[in-house]
C-alpha cells in the first residue's frame, strides 16, 4: 500500500510542473503553429518526462535520507563503516545508463527527423515556397525570388505550404528564429544555411534574432504573418511593382548599420541579389564608422 | 606617433554618471583602505606575510578574496541587467543604453567565470590539496604566487575598462565577425583579450603546479586510491586546465592577430572562417565548465562524508565517474551550436555524447545519497549547501540534457531557458560548492568558525532567491524569449521578467547575509574559536593540523594507511585514549618569500594596458621589466630558510595539548 501511494505522489509531482509549463506557455514553444514546432514539442516533452521519472525520485530520496538519518533524531541504524555494496553500485550505474540509452534513441531519431535541412513532406505535393533571408545590422530582409518582391522586418507566408528558407548574413552572425514555427538556424556571411518550416494555423508569430549581433540587436524582431494561400497571392499581387525597388544601391543603403522603425516592402528585386550577397560579390557590410559619436559607436572610442 | 597611443581624455566617460560614480566610490574605498592600513602601520605585515608570500595557504586565501570581490562586482552587473530588463518593457528605454548594457552583460559573464568562479575554485584547491595530501607546500611555490598575481592583473584590467575606455560589447565569448576590428573598433575587445590572456597564463601555471603536486608530492603511503576525493577531482580539473587552456590561449591569440596585425583567421574577408572560432572556443569552453564543477563535486564529497559521519560511499566508483567526466567533456563541444546546421548525424553524435556525461554525474549523486544512508546527518551550514546543491543540480542537469537533445535545442538555443540552465548548474553547482567549501574550511584557514545563524540565513535566502529568479527565466525561455535583450518588446514575457527582478532582490539579501556573517564572525571570533583544529570531526589530513596551520603544515609527514588518513589516526587515539607518541622533531626547510609574482604581474598589467592602447614604448619597457624579474628570480642564491627543530616542537606540542583525552572522548556520534 505504502509503495503505491508513494508512486501516486511521484506521478502527481511529475505532472504538475508539466501542466504549469503548458498552461503558462500559450504562445510559447509549447504552443506550436506548424509541424516542425509540433515535432520539437513532442521530443522536448518526451525527454522531459523520461528524465523527470528519475529526477523526482532522486530529489525525494535526498530529502528523505537526510531527514531519516538526521543526527539529532535518527530513525535508521548507524552503519559507520558502510561504504561499499556491489549491488548498490550496480543499480547506481545502471539507472543513468539505461535512461541515457533510452534518451539516445530519442536523440538519434529526433536529430534526423527534425534536421532543419530536411525538406518537409507536403500533402498536396506543392513545391515549397522559396524565401531568401538576409540578416542585416539590425533588421531582416526577406526576398521572395519567385514572386520578385522583398520585405523588411515582416515575413508573410501562406499556411499549409512548406517554406524553404535560404539564409545568409550581410555582416555578423545572427539566428533566425520564429519560435512557434520551430527550428532556429544561424545566418553567416559568405555561407548559406537552410531551413524548412511550415505554418498550419493562420496568425501573427513573433520572430527575432537569437544571436547577439550588436547595439541594435534588441530591435531585430519581425512579425511573421501566416495567411491563407489566396490571401498570400493577393498580397503578392498588391505589392508587386509598387513601392521602392531593391537593387544594389538600395541594398547598400539598407545594409548600413541602424534599425528600422516600420516594416516595408520592395515591389521589385534585382535578380540574383541574394547570391551576390552570399558569394560576397557584394562586400560584407561595414561596421560602425570611427569617430562618429552616437549610440552605434561608443563615444569612448576615439578616432584613429 | 602619439606618446600615449590611442589614449586621450575622451576615453574617460565623463558624460556617463553610472560608471563614473561607481568607479569613484570603489576608488575612494580602495584609497581609504590603503591609507588606513598605512596609518595603522600594517604595510610591512601585508607585504611580508601576504603579497610576497609563497605559502600555498596564504595564496589560496588571496585567490578566494579576489574571487569574492569579483563575484560582488559580477553580481552588481547582474543586478543592473535584471533591473534594466524589468524597466525596459513596452517600449520603455530603461536606464542603460545598448552600448552600455552590452558591456554589462559581457563583463558579467567574463568576470563570473574567469575572475569570480575560477579564482574561488583555484583558491580552495590551493589551500586544501597540499593539506589533504599531507605535504608542506605545492611543487612550485613561487610559480604559484606568480599564477595568482597574473590572475589579479587580469582582473585589474577588466576593472580599469570601467573607467578608461570600454569593455567588450560582444558577450563573454567574443564571437567573430562581431569581435573583429570591422564591427568592434573600440578597445573593449582588446581589454577582454589581454585580461584573459594574462590571467590565462596564471591559470595554466596553477594547473601544472597542482597536477605536479598531486602526482609527485603525496605523504608516504598515500597511494592514488588513498587520496581524498577532493584531491581526485582537483587532479581531474587541473588536467583539464592543462589540456584546455592552451586552446583558449591559441584561439584568442588568433583573434588578437586579426585585430592587431590584419590577419584573417576569423574575418568575413580573405577566407577567414568565423565558425572555426566558435568550434575552438567551445573546445576550451566545455571542458571549462567541468574545470569549475569537478572541484565542487570534490567539496560535496568531503562535506557529505564528514557531516554524515561516514566514509564516502563507493569511493572507487566516484574516482571512475570523475575521470569519465574528465575525458568525455572533450567530446561534446558542438552542442553549443547545434543550430549552425551541422546535419543529423553530427548533431545526434554530439547530443548522445553530451547526455552520456550525465551518467557520471548521476553516479555521483547516488553515491552521495548512499553516503547519507546509514549515517548521522548533521545539518551544519556546509551540509545545507550540499543538500541544496543536490536538489537544484539535478534539475539543472536535467535541463542540460534537455538542451543536448538537438530537436529541443532547436527551439531553446540561446534562449532564457539556456540562461536559466547554466545559471542553475553554475550557481547551484559551482557557487554552492564554493560556499560549502568556504564554510567548511574557513575555521582551518583562520582559526574560528563562521557564525551559524547568519550562514543559515544566507543559505535559505540565496536558495529562495535563486529559485525566484531562474524559474521565471526557464518559463520565459519556453515562451521564446532570447537572451541579451536590452529591451523587451513582447508583452507575454513581462510578468516573468518582473518576477526574476524580485528574485534578484532576494539573492541580494542572501549576499548581504553572507557579508554580515563574515563581519559578525570576525567580531565574535573569540566565542567561535576553533581550539582543536578539528571542528567538524573531520576525516582527512587537513584536520590533523591546528587552525590555522603553521607555515610548514605538518611537523612530520604522516604515514598513511587507509583511504581516510586522519580518521584512522583519530580512531587509534580514541581507542588508546591518548595521542600517538611525540615524534622526533627535525628542522624543516621552507621556501623563502618572493616578490617575483607581484612584480611580474605589475609589469604584465602594464604591458596589457599598453597593448590595449597601442602605447608601444610602454609595451617594450614592461616586457623587459617582466623578463628581468624572472632573471633576477632565477639567479637568486638562497631559496629556502630553516625552521629550527625547537620551534617545530613548540608549535606541535601546543597542538597536542589541545587534543586532550577528554576531547577525544567527546568525538564520534553515539550509535
Amino acid at each position: 500500500m505504502k509503495g503505491i501511494s508513494m508512486k501516486g505522489k511521484a506521478w502527481v509531482m511529475a505532472v504538475t510542473p508539466l501542466l504549469a509549463l503548458t498552461a503558462c506557455s500559450h504562445q510559447g514553444v509549447l504552443d506550436p503553429a506548424g509541424p516542425v514546432a509540433a515535432g520539437e514539442r513532442t521530443i522536448l516533452l518526451n525527454s522531459l518526462v523520461i528524465m523527470l521519472a528519475i529526477v523526482i525520485p532522486t530529489i525525494i530520496a535526498t530529502l528523505g535520507f537526510a531527514w531519516w538519518y538526521r543526527a539529532d533524531k535518527p530513525r535508521g541504524r548507524y552503519m559507520p563503516d558502510w561504504a561499499y555494496s556491489g549491488r548498490v553500485e550496480l543499480v547506481v550505474w545502471s539507472i543513468p545508463i539505461l535512461v541515457i540509452l533510452f534518451l539516445a534513441g530519442v536523440i538519434w531519431v529526433g536529430s534526423h527527423d527534425l534536421d532543419p535541412y530536411k525538406p518537409l513532406p507536403s500533402e498536396k505535393q506543392t513545391r515549397p515556397l522559396e524565401v531568401q533571408v538576409v540578416s542585416l545590422d539590425w533588421k531582416w530582409l526577406f526576398i521572395y525570388p519567385e514572386q520578385g518582391v522583398a520585405t523588411v522586418n515582416q515575413l508573410i507566408i501562406p499556411t499549409g505550404r512548406p517554406v524553404h528558407f535560404s539564409l545568409t548574413s550581410a555582416s555578423v552572425m545572427n539566428v533566425f528564429f520564429v519560435h512557434r514555427l520551430g527550428s532556429m538556424i544561424y545566418t553567416m556571411n559568405g555561407m548559406v544555411s537552410q531551413l524548412n518550416l511550415q505554418a498550419d494555423k493562420p496568425g501573427t508569430y513573433y520572430g527575432q534574432s537569437a544571436q547577439f549581433s550588436g547595439d541594435g540587436f534588441s530591435d531585430m524582431n519581425f512579425a511573421t504573418r501566416a495567411v491563407a494561400p489566396a490571401e498570400f497571392d493577393a498580397w503578392v499581387a498588391g505589392a508587386k511593382g509598387k513601392g521602392p525597388a531593391l537593387d544594389a544601391p538600395t541594398y547598400a543603403g539598407l545594409a548600413r548599420q541602424g534599425t528600422v522603425a516600420q516594416p516595408f516592402t520592395y515591389g521589385t528585386v534585382q535578380s540574383g541579389l541574394f547570391d551576390q550577397i552570399a558569394l560576397q560579390k557584394i562586400a560584407p557590410s561595414a561596421g560602425p564608422q570611427l569617430g562618429r559619436a552616437g549610440p552605434h559607436v561608443s563615444p569612448r572610442t576615439p578616432a584613429q | 606617433m602619439k606618446l600615449l597611443g590611442k589614449l586621450d581624455w575622451s576615453a574617460i566617460p565623463l558624460d556617463q554618471p553610472i560608471p563614473l560614480i561607481a568607479s569613484g566610490v570603489v576608488g575612494a574605498v580602495i584609497v581609504g583602505v590603503l591609507v588606513y592600513a598605512w596609518m595603522k602601520g600594517w604595510w610591512p605585515y601585508v607585504w611580508h606575510e601576504w603579497i610576497t608570500s609563497v605559502d600555498h595557504k596564504r595564496i589560496g586565501v588571496m585567490y578566494m578574496l579576489l574571487g569574492c570581490v569579483m563575484l560582488l562586482r559580477g553580481f552588481a552587473d547582474a543586478v543592473m541587467m535584471r533591473s534594466q530588463q524589468a524597466l525596459a518593457l513596452h517600449g520603455a528605454a530603461g536606464y542603460l543604453p545598448p552600448e552600455h548594457y552590452d558591456q554589462v552583460f559581457s563583463a558579467h559573464g567574463t568576470i563570473m567565470i574567469f575572475f569570480g568562479a575560477m579564482p574561488f575554485v583555484i583558491g580552495l584547491m590551493n589551500f586544501v590539496v597540499p593539506l589533504q595530501l599531507g605535504v608542506r607546500d605545492v611543487a612550485f611555490p613561487t610559480w604559484n604566487s606568480v599564477g595568482f598575481w597574473l590572475t589579479a592583473a587580469g582582473a585589474l584590467l577588466v576593472n580599469v575598462s570601467l573607467v578608461v575606455g570600454e569593455f567588450a560589447r560582444t558577450g563573454w565569448l567574443p564571437y567573430p565577425p562581431l569581435s573583429e576590428l570591422a564591427y568592434s573598433p573600440g578597445v573593449g575587445v582588446d581589454y577582454y583579450l589581454w585580461a584573459i590572456q594574462i590571467s590565462g597564463v596564471g591559470t595554466l601555471t596553477t594547473g601544472i603546479n597542482l597536477v605536479t603536486t598531486i602526482l609527485k608530492m603525496r605523504a608516504p603511503g598515500m597511494s592514488y586510491l588513498r587520496m581524498p576525493m577532493f584531491c581526485w577531482t582537483s587532479l581531474a580539473s587541473n588536467l583539464l586546465i592543462i589540456a584546455a587552456f592552451p586552446i583558449l590561449t591559441a584561439t584568442l591569440a588568433m583573434l588578437t592577430l586579426d585585430r592587431y596585425l590584419g590577419f584573417h583567421f576569423f574575418t568575413n574577408e580573405a577566407g577567414g572562417n568565423p565558425m572555426m572560432f566558435v568550434n575552438l572556443i567551445w573546445a576550451w569552453g566545455h571542458p571549462e565548465v567541468y574545470i569549475l564543477i569537478l572541484p565542487a563535486f570534490g567539496i560535496f564529497s568531503e562535506v557529505f562524508s564528514t557531516f554524515s559521519s561516514k566514509p564516502l560511499f563507493g569511493y572507487r566508483s566516484m574516482v571512475m565517474a570523475t575521470l569519465f567526466i574528465c575525458i568525455v567533456s572533450f567530446l561534446v563541444w558542438l552542442h553549443h551550436f547545434f543550430t549552425m546546421g551541422a546535419g543529423g548525424d553530427v548533431n545526434a553524435a554530439f547530443g548522445i555524447a553530451t547526455s552520456i556525461i550525465a551518467v557520471g554525474t548521476g553516479v555521483k549523486i547516488y553515491n552521495w545519497l548512499f553516503t547519507m544512508y546509514g549515517g548521522r546527518v548533521r545539518f551544519e551550514v556546509p551540509m545545507l549547501w550540499a543538500l541544496g546543491f543536490v536538489i537544484t543540480f539535478v534539475v539543472g542537469g536535467m535541463t542540460g540534457v534537455l538542451l543536448a537533445v538537438p530537436p529541443a535545442d532547436f527551439v531553446l538555443h540561446n534562449s532564457m531557458f539556456l540562461v536559466a540552465h547554466f545559471h542553475n548548474v553554475i550557481i547551484g553547482g559551482v557557487l554552492f560548492g564554493c560556499f560549502a567549501g568556504y564554510e567548511y574550511w574557513f575555521p582551518k584557514a583562520f582559526g574560528f568558525r563562521l557564525h551559524e545563524g547568519w550562514g543559515k540565513t544566507a543559505f535559505w535566502l540565496t536558495l529562495a532567491g535563486f529559485l525566484a529568479t531562474f524559474i521565471p527565466l526557464y518559463i520565459v525561455g519556453m515562451e521564446g524569449m532570447t537572451r541579451r535583450l536590452q529591451h523587451v518588446d513582447n508583452p507575454l514575457w513581462d510578468p516573468w521578467i518582473l518576477l526574476a527582478g524580485v528574485g534578484t532582490v532576494i539573492i541580494f539579501l542572501g549576499v548581504a547575509s553572507q557579508v554580515v556573517q563574515l563581519v559578525v564572525s570576525i567580531r565574535m571570533r573569540e566565542q567561535l574559536r576553533d581550539v582543536t583544529g578539528d571542528p567538524w570531526d573531520g576525516r582527512s589530513l587537513e584536520w590533523v593540523t591546528p587552525s590555522p596551520p603553521p607555515t610548514f603544515n605538518f611537523p612530520v609527514l604522516y604515514d598513511v594507511h587507509g583511504e581516510e588518513a586522519y580518521w584512522g589516526i583519530k580512531q587509534a587515539a580514541i581507542a588508546q585514549e591518548r595521542l600517538h607518541d611525540e615524534p622526533d622533531y627535525q628542522p624543516i626547510e621552507m621556501p623563502r618569500n618572493s616578490p617575483t609574482g607581484f612584480v611580474t604581474a605589475f609589469f604584465a598589467a602594464s604591458m596589457g594596458f599598453a597593448l590595449i592602447w597601442h602605447i608601444w614604448w610602454m609595451v617594450a619597457l614592461a616586457f623587459v621589466g617582466a623578463y628581468a624579474t624572472f632573471v633576477v628570480f632565477a639567479w637568486r642564491d638562497e631559496d629556502e630558510y630553516e625552521i629550527p627543530a625547537e620551534e617545530v616542537a613548540r608549535i606541535d606540542r601546543a597542538r597536542r595539548a589541545t587534543r586532550s583525552p577528554e576531547w577525544l572522548a567527546t568525538l564520534g556520534p553515539q550509535a
